[in-house]
């Protein structure tokens, strides 16, 4: 089964290519695999173990984030896939927009989202306070009350 | 038999590629809302706890069943795009891999239904 002859064959893509494209390429793939991990395991602590998805409320989500781990398999959920939706997408944006105008609006669109998601989730979860300040106890870690907030 | 035979057009490749870009879309859209609706722990618990109960609703329930199902095949589809361009075996048996992708999408959802389904329709 031999592919079909192109007449006009496409520029090699070693011309193409930019550095940066070779490096996103490479950083779609290594992200994927590293993915594949942490968001396996997110989804099996959240969804499987336990109650499975009853049990998420926020009682739930501050247990969690008193360990620095899920802290930081949470910031490195969320860069990674960010990341990665953001490339993935505009894969696409490259596919499927006609012009060099709407490729570039939709290329800034795509970062401007990531960059707010990014920012915004990264304080949410460094600046999080597990116990706070005049909130129902009965919503609240059972630790908070030993630590007498 | 096609008239022009290629590696993917029509087979099962090609159906693999259109389901990695739609749960891609798919699963990304998710992932600004998912982050959003974290983001009211930083808020108030009462804002946070409101809103993810309607996630085990069994509507919500079932959405997520089908968010759960879309990873499971980007997730194994990559490593086997991945497979395919980095070894020549995995390259000659890219239909098989398919197959392969396919066959662990319904063992784990297998795993994951029941689990997923009695959580959310088992009532409270």
């Amino acid at each position: 089964m031999a592919a079909p002859e192109l007449s006009h064959p496409l520029p090699s893509t070693r011309k193409r290519l930019t550095p940066a494209h070779r490096w996103w390429w490479k950083f779609q793939r290594i992200s994927g695999v590293v993915l594949v991990v942490l968001l396996f395991a997110h989804l099996f602590y959240n969804l499987v173990l336990g109650d499975g998805v009853n049990q998420i409320d926020f009682a739930f989500v501050a247990g969690k984030w008193a360990a620095p781990l899920w802290k930081w398999w949470a910031f490195a959920l969320l860069v990674l896939a960010m990341l990665h939706g953001m490339n993935g997408m505009s894969y696409l944006v490259g596919d499927y927009a006609r012009s060099q105008r709407t490729r570039r609006f939709l290329n800034a669109l795509l970062g401007a989202a990531t960059a707010v998601i990014v920012v915004l989730g990264t304080l949410v979860i460094f600046t999080f306070d597990p116990c706070p300040q005049g909130a129902d106890a009965s919503l609240l870690p059972s630790f908070c009350a030993e630590v007498g907030k | 038999m096609p008239s022009t035979p290629t590696l993917y057009r029509g087979h099962e490749g090609m159906w693999m590629w259109i389901v990695h870009r739609a749960t891609g879309v798919a699963i990304f859209f998710f992932l600004l809302v998912h982050v959003l609706d974290t983001s009211l722990v930083r808020l108030s618990p009462e804002a946070y706890n409101q809103v993810i109960d309607s996630y085990k609703t069994p509507l919500y329930g079932l959405l997520e069943a089908g968010l759960v199902a879309a990873i499971i095949l980007h997730a194994f589809n990559g490593l086997r795009i991945i497979a395919v361009d980095r070894w020549t075996w995995a390259l000659r048996h890219q239909k098989l891999l398919v197959w392969v992708v396919w066959g662990i999408f319904v063992v784990l959802m297998a795993g994951f239904l029941p689990r997923q389904l009695t959580n959310v329709f088992g009532g409270e």
